[in-house]
């Protein structure tokens, strides 16, 4: 199986690639991501955000998401794991177009999982037409009748509340989500660097969502509760041509800290590691390479792919090492561009639950 | 191993002494394989261009959602959809003209587009974004590029100026079709926001009522196993696959009649070889090894004849289908490997049936008895009772199937048992019809001719049946084309009663022609027609609306109508359905219906039934004006013309100059005529090819049955020369026997093949298409091909009479100094 197979969250190239565009090669990096970003806009250090503005698209960026993952619990205390996800893509840069005209291309992807289901399903659309968007005032993001709006007293400092619902063939969930405090920006003040070189996406979460909610697999519908962690970032050249994917993991701690991890991995086998500590109240806390121990376990073979779904991890410099365990070995997301995401917890120095992806492999 | 080489090679031996018998056996089985495969060659053509075409975004191998009224609907309706959790694709369908011709053009949208229909998904993925974004794509089939004689890349000119996007091969495609993205086929067909149809996709979730989002607007139309054109052109392919079928059975019977005659004669070689210790085992794997391998070899020549004779017959197969059904067949010959494989296998299987008699004789041959090359023929009486008594369990099927049969296939069994019983019985007939002969005679020869004509028949009756069904069928298919012919120029006549025929772009087009028209002083009448499709119980019916004119009144080719019908029309309360329709809904005048249209219900009653030949499609006809105030929107650019006699022409050229009007939307009413009956030669033009091979194979049967009896019976002619009678005189009696017998069987294929054209008239067409033709006898006609049969049967003795006219007398000698 080759990486350009593949699709990260972080390295989405659009229903272009995914709908079976001559497939980008590995010295492009995943999905052409590594592709030449002319004519699009350029990720620069020292943006200043601005909400509720920065919650909508940006098409003059080639690629952007929203990106929810959340880990839950039934009344019994069974566990589940949720994925929403939307993705945009610009087949050309410049002025948005009306009607089919229009050069965006959608891409949705949602997932249920438990310790013995992993449901996904995935859908495309055009943009200009009505069939995909996000609206940044009052904010909606939509594709089909998978939706993430404003819930009552929305607040676009803290993204939230929000209603998010998503259906496949076998399963279904809608959620209601909540925050009180407000967004993080990840890397340097919402630059965020995925190479020594210039490879960057703009990058910030909300991590501190509780979320409510109902969701079907198979059988009756069940009341879950749990806590969840939406992405946002968008790029016109987030990979460099030597990375050939990554392993990325958001980890809920049980004293109320969150940590994001990933690690870029390069040709050469010197990988790029990046991270985000980030404490209860909101601030943050920067992990540069040197920071970051992150070791795979020995691979498992899912779907005729070995994936390394166990870690262990370490940052010293903040006493933290772990080892991490999915919930359910087989969330592999057998989608056009295939990945393995699922829930994951963890033990060791702390304890928490959380999300891992792995892509490229 | 040597031994068995050794066996063969003294089996093989007899060919060379006999190479005319090896010949035989060759072309039958050559032509048995040649005519089978050729036909299999033409359905399978077709029906891989029918996959092709169901294959393209919404054939009927796919659900989809289509306005209750017909007409195209908003496309907001499509995202409603989406967002109701329907997973749906839009198309849109209309038709551009370029370059004189008219293509189906077809926007389609392949982001959504779903994974299960047909290949469709493949198409434009080598190009997404090229396809999407401006200045697009024009997918088309190879064949389509050589029509257009433009290369890839060319972007053509549409009829109305526009310019269509640059132009990609796609070899799934089909002809006559053009696929682009649907933003810019809205562009080109000017149809801002609006979708003919919704392609269903397999549900993936939740999802609303189809109700609860489009209201009534939409209905479903569920996916069917069988396409259109599958089901439409199924008549055609059982048609020729018929014929494949006959042609197949007269090569076997040449084949029979050649290995019958060999074995016969090789059976003293057999016997010796046997004697010499070869074992049965070893004999009979030899036999069949040597045939196995003659078989393969006249396979594979068949074949490629069989090849040859379908590329020659695809172009008018492929113009019958185009002006039948409207299906697009490409010009050019692609097999599969499945089709070779087939005919050789066959070619083998035939060799073996046609052999089986033969080879188990063969096999169970006793090694002392003694030859007995005669003794084949001895259980002639036995054998003439089983078969006459087949031959009546073969008809009775043919009336059952008569009585009980509803379907085309029912109506073709009955046409196979009425020849198949036919054949059989034949041997009986002329049997009868000798023996009368025979106590008829006075002279000693002429008694003798009789009687040696009797002892003749069974060597000779299976070249007999074959020419029986060849020209039985001949007769038929002739006196039907002949009918449809002459039933189809006066139905023209009445159908094209007005002498200009245009459609004009659009209706503001329409309205300048009609103002312009005005000033021509040649012109006496303008009438304006429309065309509609709707829904009578559900199944599509197209709607003809004809203006209110003694043109119609007085030409409109009705089969039958109640008194007062046109004033019911006027009036818009009755209609005239097609003689399709009645059959197909088993209505009859004085019947009513009701015809769906956008406005809620139109009740009408049946005034009368018209013919529609060669009309696919169920029709009814309506007033024009009411066909417009019940579907509005309905194009009224139809228009028909009265002109002046003589003045055709140049208002014709004039109207082409002033309007940029085109064949293929102005038409003048001979050329309308000569366009129709050329479709409608064509139609039949394989049929009649596929006719003249037949004969010409039965000619074969007659000639080589005669060339294998030729050699066995000098002993019944030796003797006659002996007593006296010149050789010249003996070639003489001979071919006068073979002519009478042909002719004998002759004139009883006329009957058959009068009764065939009554089967193919009154059932198959009926069955097929939907209409009946009036049965007409032509005597010329018959008469034409009587003088055929017998000159076939003429040339076919020629070379076996002319050998016993100069046979050597040494030869006639050696009769009486052999054993035998």
């Amino acid at each position: 199986m080759s990486a350009e197979r593949h699709i990260s969250r972080r390295a989405f190239a659009g229903g272009l690639a995914l709908l079976g565009l001559p497939r980008p090669t590995r010295a492009q990096g995943f999905a052409g991501l590594g592709a030449d970003a002319d004519g699009y806009a350029s990720v620069t250090p020292g943006k200043v955000f601005s909400f509720p503005a920065d919650h909508g698209p940006h098409p003059d960026f080639r690629i952007e998401w929203w990106y929810v993952t959340a880990n839950l619990k039934d009344a019994a205390g069974i566990a589940y794991g949720a994925q929403w996800t939307l993705f945009r893509q610009a087949l050309a840069p410049g002025a948005q177009l009306e009607g089919w005209a229009n050069q965006q291309i959608w891409m949705a992807h949602a997932a249920v999982t438990r310790a013995d289901a992993h449901r996904t399903a995935e859908t495309f659309a055009r943009g200009g037409v009505g069939q995909a968007g996000v609206i940044a005032e009052p904010f909606q993001a939509w594709i089909d009748s998978w939706t993430m709006r404003r819930g009552s007293g929305f607040d676009a400092n803290t993204i939230s509340p929000l209603e998010l619902s998503a259906s496949g063939k076998d399963f279904s969930y809608a959620f209601h989500l909540e925050a009180d405090r407000p967004l993080v920006l990840q890397g340097e003040g919402g630059y965020s660097k995925k190479s020594e070189r210039e490879q960057a996406s703009y990058y910030y979460s909300q991590p501190f969502f509780k979320l409510r909610g109902r969701l079907r697999i198979d059988e009756g519908p069940v009341d879950v509760t749990g806590q969840a962690w939406m992405d946002r970032e968008w790029s016109s050249r987030p990979l460099a041509t030597d990375q050939t994917g990554w392993d990325w993991l958001a980890l809920h701690f049980a004293g109320g800290e969150k940590l994001m991890l990933y690690r870029m991995r390069q040709k050469d086998g010197h990988d790029y590691a990046s991270g985000t500590w980030i404490l209860a109240d909101a601030t943050t806390r920067r992990l540069t390479p040197s920071d970051i121990r992150m070791t795979p376990h020995a691979p498992v073979e899912v779907e005729g792919h070995r994936l390394p779904v166990a870690w262990q991890i370490a940052v010293p410099s903040l006493s933290v090492a772990i080892e991490t365990a999915p919930l359910n070995p087989k969330a592999w997301m057998g989608t056009s561009f295939a990945y393995w995401e699922g829930p994951i917890s963890f033990a060791g120095s702390h304890a928490g639950v959380g999300y891992l992806e792995l892509t490229g492999y | 191993m040597s031994r068995a080489v050794w066996i063969l090679a003294v089996l093989l031996s007899h060919w060379r002494r006999h190479p005319m018998q090896l010949a035989t056996l060759l072309i039958g089985l050559i032509s048995a394989t040649a005519l089978w495969s050729g036909v299999q060659a033409l359905n399978q053509q077709a029906r891989a261009s029918y996959d092709r075409a169901a294959a393209i975004f919404g054939g009927t191998r796919t659900p989809m959602l289509v306005a209750q009224s017909g007409a195209t609907f908003p496309q907001a309706l499509f995202v409603k959809l989406r967002r109701a959790g329907w997973p749906v694709s839009p198309v849109l369908e209309g038709r551009v003209q370029v370059g004189g011709h008219s293509y189906r053009l077809l926007g389609i949208e392949p982001v959504t587009l779903p994974a299960e229909v047909g290949d469709a998904p493949t198409i434009g993925r080598a190009s997404l974004q090229a396809f999407m974004t401006p200045p697009g794509r024009t997918l088309v089939a190879p064949e389509t590029l050589g029509e257009l004689q433009l290369a890839e890349g060319a972007a053509p000119l549409a009829s109305n100026g526009t310019s269509l996007p640059p132009l990609a091969a796609q070899a799934e495609l089909v002809p006559d079709v053009l696929v682009v993205d649907i933003g810019i086929a809205q562009k080109l067909l000017n149809k801002p926001d609006q979708i003919s149809r919704l392609l269903v996709g397999k549900s993936r979730g939740l999802q609303e009522t189809l109700e609860s989002v489009a209201g009534d607007t939409l209905r479903l139309v569920e996916a069917d196993a069988e396409t259109d054109l599958d089901r439409l052109t199924d008549s055609f392919h059982l048609n020729l696959t018929a014929f494949g079928l006959l042609s197949f059975f007269v090569g076997l019977f040449i084949v029979n009649s050649a290995i019958g005659l060999a074995y016969e004669q090789r059976l003293p070689m057999l016997r010796t070889l046997r004697a010499c210790g070869v074992s049965a085992r070893l004999m009979n794997g030899v036999l069949v090894f040597e045939l196995v391998s003659l078989a393969l070899v006249a396979g594979v020549i068949g074949l490629a004849c069989g090849y040859f004779i379908a590329a020659q017959l695809l172009p008018d197969v492929a113009a019958s289908l185009r002006g039948l059904y409207g299906a697009p067949i490409p010009g050019e010959l692609s097999l599969k490997p499945e089709w070779w494989i087939a005919g050789l296998a066959i070619s083998v299987a035939g060799a073996l049936i046609a052999a089986a008699t033969s080879l188990a004789k063969a096999i169970r041959l006793p090694v002392l008895a003694v030859a007995q090359p005669q003794a084949w023929r001895r259980a002639q009486r036995r054998w003439l009772l089983l078969q006459s008594g087949a031959s009546l369990v073969t008809f009775a099927v043919a009336a059952w199937l008569l009585w009980a049969g509803q379907s085309l296939i029912a109506g073709f069994g009955v046409l196979a048992a009425l020849l198949f019983g036919a054949a059989l019985i034949l041997p009986a007939l002329l049997e009868i019809l000798l023996s009368l002969g025979e106590r008829a005679a006075r002279s000693a020869l002429a008694n003798w001719f009789w009687a040696d004509s009797r002892q003749q028949l069974s060597g000779l009756s299976l070249a007999l049946m074959a020419l029986l069904l060849a020209l039985s069928v001949n007769v038929g298919v002739a006196t039907m084309v002949e009918t449809f012919s002459r039933t189809f120029l006066s139905w023209l006549d009445g159908r094209l009663a007005a002498d200009v025929y245009l459609s004009a772009i659009d209706d503001a087009q329409a309205d300048a022609i009609k103002t312009w028209l005005r000033g021509r002083r040649e012109v006496t009448a303008v009438l304006a027609g429309g065309r509609a499709e709707a829904q009578v119980d559900g199944g599509p019916v197209e709607v003809l609306g004809l203006p209110d004119d003694a043109t119609y009144r007085d030409h409109w080719p009705l089969l039958q109508s109640d008194s007062g019908g046109w004033q019911g029309l006027q009036r818009g309360e009755s209609c005239f359905i097609s003689e399709q329709l009645s059959r197909r809904m088993h209505l009859s005048p004085g019947d009513r219906i009701a015809l769906s249209t956008p406005g809620g219900d139109w009740p009408l009653q049946v005034a009368g039934i018209y013919a529609d030949y060669g009309n696919p499609k169920s029709q009814l006809a309506v007033n024009a004006a009411a066909l417009f105030q019940h579907f509005p929107g309905t194009p009224q650019t139809r228009l028909a013309l009265r002109v002046e006699p003589g003045k055709i022409p140049a208002l014709v050229t004039a109207l082409s100059e002033q309007f940029g009007l085109d064949g293929r939307n102005l038409l003048d009413q001979a050329a309308l005529k000569a366009e129709s009956t050329r479709i409608f030669n064509r139609t039949f033009a394989v049929t009649a090819a596929l006719n003249a091979f037949t004969l010409a194979v039965a000619g074969v049967a007659l000639l080589t049955s005669l060339l294998t009896l030729a050699n066995s019976r000098l002993p019944q002619l030796a003797p006659l020369w002996a007593i006296g009678i010149t050789r010249r005189q003996l070639a003489a009696v001979e071919l006068t026997k073979t002519l009478s017998v042909a002719l004998i069987t002759a004139l009883l294929a006329l009957p058959l093949g009068l009764l065939v054209a009554w089967c193919l008239i009154a059932i198959v067409n009926v069955k097929a298409f939907g209409w009946r033709l009036p049965f007409h006898v032509f005597p010329l006609q018959l008469v034409k091909l009587l003088g055929v049969a017998v000159a076939a049967s003429l040339l076919a003795s020629l070379l076996p009479v002319a050998r016993l006219a100069r046979m050597q007398p040494a030869d006639l000698v050696k009769v009486f100094a052999d054993e035998r």
